[in-house]
């Protein structure tokens, strides 16, 4: 482990500067794990994690409960103390740094506003921190509850927010002090889903605005793919792909991939000549596999209703909303998922056929 | 329950509490010709000429309040720092904590102090016979009360988190202290002190058998000579303790209404462990205000 110093300028003229939510672009940190392991006591929730974030860059860790993804963030936060690794902020080594020195902001997965300060004064708080005078405090954290779109409710106290509110509020304390690094732990699964959105893009615009390099920590796909610049998917303590969103849902590196991000149809076939031969249709591969026996993983979107192909009966139909998702049991016991409009819905027993769409598919090896 | 029978219920339960009470004032009104009604006891306490004769009992009354503070002091600076440190660091540690702080309302006070009383042998050696040693020794009896009411604002207040949103907001651990934890705990904090103080001023067992000077050994020896000074002292502590019952109400009310909190208000735990550890008028003065 390399020596460390402090993240945080000793000084605070400095510091204050850098706390103006409405300063240029560009402020953001460049962030790097190596080999980060965190073990507790006969359980290791960090594996050897590699990941690097850019400057700028919103990369978000997707995986299931208890994969280490929140460990991960806590570990870059110093809120967890690293078993063996280390992290560096634009190249400096922080796993000696204490948390209130690291200059990151964070927003939590439960609601964590100051009971006893109001909405102006939780943003405040980190500013007050750092010595910021009185003056630049107001002015400050007024900008900040303006770009949460929450300035009215300055006076307000936590218990008279909704969910919403309180984690604008959490993200605009979290800013306010213009952290290098913005970490954001599942902050919207406490919200119903229509909040949940109208915050997910908030988030986003807001992140692009102060260009922040932030790390967002979420079990939810669809959230994952919808605000990140990159993703990184974690299992058992590992990265298992780190990608942009277009690629990890068009060519998972892993089952696990394709299961977690969307929804995936494992099919078996066969990869001969640079086509993957499946269900009597022949797709072209993403990658350059070799021959042999392969599992195709196909997207429902990627598989329609058609007069002819590939016959099978209808188990069961699931309505979306502005599309239907089909399971078709094949005739040699294959179960497909299939996703088609609405008005293709037919009920269920029924004897259909499918043809798979041209689209690019991803293969994974099969002993 | 329909209105009625609840309005019922509570004249009944407030007749249990007010009679004694009615009774008590009563007797300290009487005149000390025998017939009709005064304020003539009231006043003998404010007189001078009378100073001697109750000099004792206002020694008593100051030994207490000097030890509600000491053992308030005492209680909080130990017990608040742990509880916190158990909580945030070592949740798992927090019965093992319960049970240690329960215990002494466990053990009958007699018990204690034959306990206490070798204890004691040594606290006297390095520390002198001064009264003020007494809050050791209630310091250990309100853990209890003390216990409780800072378990209830520190299990439905969000302090993990708080604390950690603190920290990465750039506070260090004194500024979370002082900052975060202390007033996110303020209710519990000021309830536990409270009811410290209200202990404090009702205990007997432990001053009269370590051979001690407190409000209640005081008021039992004055009630031998002049029973109306000691049921009016004994009202006093009493009304004092009533005081503190609805300050901490107030507190709660305060935070539910305006200053909010995680926590729910918890007065009736505040409110039975204050009203068993409000002062009652000793067996010998209210004995003979029945009379």
């Amino acid at each position: 482990m390399t020596s460390s110093s402090p993240v945080v300028p000793a000084d605070r003229a400095d510091r204050a500067d850098r706390a103006d939510p409405t300063s240029p672009r560009g402020a953001g940190a460049s962030v790097e794990l190596r080999s980060v392991v965190k073990q507790y006591a006969g359980h290791t929730a960090l594996n050897g994690i590699d990941l690097t974030l850019r400057p700028g860059e919103l990369v978000a860790v997707l995986g299931p409960s208890g994969c280490g993804k929140t460990t991960a963030l806590r570990a870059l936060a110093g809120l967890e103390r690293v078993t063996a690794g280390s992290i560096l902020v634009d190249g400096v080594d922080v796993v000696d740094v204490p948390t209130h020195r690291r200059d990151v902001g964070m927003v939590f997965q439960s609601y964590s506003l100051f009971p006893h300060l109001t909405v102006r004064q939780n943003v405040e708080f980190g500013l007050r921190m750092r010595g910021v005078d009185r003056r630049g405090r107001a002015a400050r954290s007024g900008e900040a509850l303006d770009l949460v779109g929450l300035s009215a409710l300055g006076e307000r106290y936590a218990h008279q927010l909704s969910g919403g509110q309180q984690q604008r509020v959490a993200l605009a304390r979290a800013l306010v002090t213009r952290p290098r690094v913005l970490l954001l732990d599942e902050p919207l699964s406490a919200l119903d889903a229509k909040v949940r959105v109208q915050l997910r893009d908030e988030i986003r615009r807001i992140q692009h605005e102060l260009d922040i390099t932030t790390m967002f920590v979420t079990h939810d796909q669809e959230e994952a793919l919808a605000i990140a610049d990159r993703v990184a998917v974690m299992r058992d303590g590992r990265i298992e792909q780190v990608g942009t969103p277009e690629s990890l849902y068009s060519a998972p590196q892993t089952e696990f991939v394709a299961q977690f991000v969307g929804v995936s149809n494992r099919v078996p076939g066969d990869v001969v000549g640079g086509l993957a031969r499946v269900a009597g249709a022949e797709l072209p591969v993403v990658g350059a596999p070799a021959d042999g026996p392969v599992w195709v993983l196909v997207r429902p979107e990627n598989i329609a209703l058609a007069d002819t192909g590939v016959a099978g009966v209808v188990e069961a139909v699931m309505f979306l909303g502005p599309v239907c998702r089909s399971t078709v049991r094949l005739a040699n016991g294959t179960v497909l998922q299939v996703q088609h409009r609405v008005e293709e819905r037919r009920p269920a027993g029924t004897a259909v056929h499918l043809r798979f769409e041209a689209g690019a598919v991803a293969v994974l090896p099969r002993d | 329950m329909s209105v009625a029978l609840r309005r019922a219920l509570l004249a009944v339960v407030g007749l249990v509490f007010l009679l004694p009470i009615v009774a008590m004032v009563e007797f300290t009104l009487r005149s000390p010709s025998g017939t009709g009604y005064g304020l003539d006891h009231w006043a003998a306490i404010l007189d001078p000429e009378r100073e001697r004769s109750y000099r004792n009992l206002f020694e008593g009354v100051g030994n207490s309040l000097t030890l509600a503070v000491l053992t308030a002091a005492l209680v909080l600076v130990l017990l608040v720092p742990t509880m916190v440190l158990v909580s945030l660091r070592y949740p798992r540690l927090m019965r093992v904590l319960e049970f240690v702080c329960i215990v002494p309302i466990t053990v009958p006070a007699i018990v204690l102090v034959v306990g206490l009383a070798p204890v004691y042998g040594v606290v006297v050696r390095v520390a002198g016979g001064g009264t003020w040693t007494l809050a050791l020794a209630y310091g250990v009896t309100v853990l209890p009360f003390a216990f409780r009411a800072l378990q209830t604002d520190l299990s439905a207040s969000n302090l993990g988190t708080l604390t950690e949103a603190a920290r990465t907001l750039g506070a260090s651990w004194p500024r979370v202290l002082t900052t975060v934890i202390v007033p996110t705990l303020r209710r519990g904090i000021l309830a536990a002190t409270f009811i410290t103080v209200a202990v404090v001023l009702g205990e007997y067992t432990i001053a009269s058998l370590l051979n001690r000077v407190n409000l209640q050994t005081a008021l039992v020896q004055v009630s031998r000579s002049d029973p109306y000074a000691a049921v009016i002292f004994a009202l006093l502590a009493l009304l004092f303790a009533f005081t503190l019952l609805l300050l901490i109400g107030r507190v709660g009310t305060a935070r539910a209404a305006g200053v909010p909190t995680a926590a729910p208000a918890d007065p009736a735990a505040s409110a039975s462990a204050l009203a068993a550890a409000a002062p009652p008028p000793s067996p010998t003065t209210s004995s003979k205000a029945a009379r």
